[in-house]
């Protein structure tokens, strides 16, 4: 394709980095606030369909309707599905050694699973609907990170 | 309703690290192999189309860069961030809307350029989810079990969809990837996400792919024999990774069933010659089929190893070697579309399908399938 064959090809180096914050809004900020402050997990109810979120909405995304209600979910649950990083893929936090395992986990009380971390298993020993219970984070600052991982339920 | 077609397409070869063309380059070669394509001329296209993504591309507004050279200059142009499909699928729409007769649909990106699991983990919302470090491999990954699980697909069998589509990419001059490679050599491929394997993985590609869609009123007017688009839709499914049940793809099989519909499909097994499909991941060709209705729940691996979904099989799957042999992102559904208008017209080459009247491209936005978009494709009107 090229017309000039004996030309050099030359690139350009850079780097995008644009600092943002996202204000997490009134219900997200509610579910951290327990979550900091009370070491207890939210989910939010639709009236209409009675289903359970967490991450807790705003609005039911099945129902399309509002008023959802806070309910107290437990902190122990099962695993739908999981997957283990070999890799230190670019999107690791540094301070996550792989393997890093991630989780769906289903608390009991929720009809939605969260997206978190397993740890304290090895990776061949993690098995879909494994009992695992929230480990919370020594210090809290309102993120999702106030869950430090889940471990299994000996 | 009125009725278009695709009467023109042009692809560049899909490569690792395209280090002589920009994206504005790119786009320059697959128009004016698309104009080629169609025996048009740029006059004769009557607006434009492009499908682009800023993060992908590292710029804001990634659209206005490729303008210039897909020939939009003193045209009404506009543009789709996501899966070239969509693209083809708001081109499809302006030329029914009765303002446009040609659309011009472009849609590229380059991998090479940025860092794929940066750009994959943005997509994730980052109030709940982003900092977990998650990417478009780890979900895949996540979603390849759950299908497994559900279905009791085999390792084994995820392998022979990369050993299918490496191997007809040998018959692709405009593949990047053709391997010729075994079941064992995918399974000792290094383990990159469990249960994925690296030749279960798509590679990192650079390509553009352009489209010319014509009202029914015009598309006989130029070289090629029109195809025609008989139905298309799109869904999408909840975007929480945790709300969905992610060994399935309940919005891929709405998509599939509304297309069907409007082209008076009745049985997909056997009304569809060819598909090409978005398998960035193994997995996700058997569990699309299944999920479109061109193999029964959990059989899709089985089938496969009857060899079903080879070239010379009842229903050949991804010819083209598909995006396990090259993945530009964005253009994907776009390459497909293009692949299954060359089987239609009979101009596929080494891997021109036996019987291909009648075929099915699709799509995918989103993090392991959340979005799908379906296009019907047929050689009569």
């Amino acid at each position: 394709m090229s017309q000039f064959p004996d030309i050099e090809p030359m690139v350009y180096h850079s780097k995008i980095n644009v600092p943002y914050r996202w204000w997490a809004g009134n219900t997200a900020s509610r579910f951290y606030a327990a979550l900091r402050d009370e070491k207890i997990i939210m989910g939010t109810k639709c009236p209409a369909c009675g289903r359970v979120f967490v991450p807790p909405r705003k609005a039911c995304p099945t129902c399309f309707t509002e008023n959802m209600q806070w309910v107290e979910l437990s902190d122990e649950g099962c695993v739908l599905s999981f997957t283990v990083a070999r890799r230190q893929f670019a999107a690791i936090p540094k301070n996550r050694k792989t393997p890093v395992i991630w989780g769906l986990i289903k608390l009991d009380g929720a009809d939605t699973a969260l997206l978190h971390y397993i740890d304290e298993i090895a990776p061949e020993n993690v098995t879909i609907g494994m009992r695992v219970r929230a480990v919370f984070a020594a210090t809290r600052t309102g993120a999702i990170q106030d869950i430090a991982h889940f471990q299994p339920i000996k | 309703m009125d009725r278009a077609a695709i009467i023109g397409v042009g692809m560049t070869k899909i490569e690792k690290n395209k280090v002589r063309e920009t994206f504005a380059d790119m786009a320059w070669e697959a128009v004016n192999k698309a104009l080629n394509d169609a025996g048009m001329t740029i006059d004769d296209i009557d607006n434009v189309v492009t499908a682009s993504s800023d993060f992908w591309d590292g710029r804001t507004i990634s659209c206005m860069a490729v303008g210039d050279a897909s020939g939009a200059a003193h045209k009404n142009v506009s543009c789709v961030e996501g899966d070239g499909a969509y693209g083809a699928l708001y081109g499809m729409a302006r030329c029914l809307s009765g303002s446009y007769k040609t659309t011009l649909v472009t849609g590229h990106s380059k991998g090479s350029e940025g860092v794929s699991s940066l750009i994959t983990n943005a997509a994730f919302d980052p109030i709940y989810e982003r900092a977990l470090g998650m990417d478009m491999v780890t979900a895949c990954a996540m979603q390849a079990r759950s299908y497994m699980h559900r279905t009791g697909t085999t390792p084994e069998q995820l392998a022979l969809v990369s050993v299918k589509n490496h191997g007809n990419a040998l018959k692709n001059p405009l593949a990047q990837l053709p391997l010729q490679i075994t079941v064992q050599d995918v399974l000792t491929s290094a383990m990159i996400a469990d249960p994925l394997h690296k030749l279960d993985c798509s590679p990192v590609s650079d390509g553009c792919a352009a489209v010319i869609i014509a009202h029914e009123s015009v598309a006989e007017q130029f070289r090629q024999k029109p195809v025609w688009i008989r139905g298309v839709s799109f869904c999408a499914d909840s975007f929480f990774f945790g709300d969905r049940d992610l060994s399935r793809a309940r919005a891929l099989a709405e998509a599939a069933k509304q297309a069907y519909a409007q082209a008076g499909i009745k049985e997909p097994q056997k009304e569809i010659d060819v598909v090409e499909l978005h398998d960035a991941f193994t997995y996700q060709e058997l569990l699309w089929l299944e999920e479109m209705g061109l193999a029964s729940e959990a059989t899709a691996g089985k089938l496969l190893e009857k060899g079903e979904f080879d070239l010379d099989g009842r229903l050949p799957v991804n010819a083209s070697g598909g995006l396990l042999s090259g993945h530009p992102v964005i253009a994907a559904g776009l390459y497909s579309l293009a692949s299954v208008v060359r089987q239609i017209r009979g101009d596929a080459g080494g891997f021109q399908a036996r019987k291909a009247k009648t075929g099915l491209a699709h799509g995918v936005n989103g993090l392991a399938g959340q979005s799908h978009c379906v296009f019907i494709l047929d050689r009569d009107k």
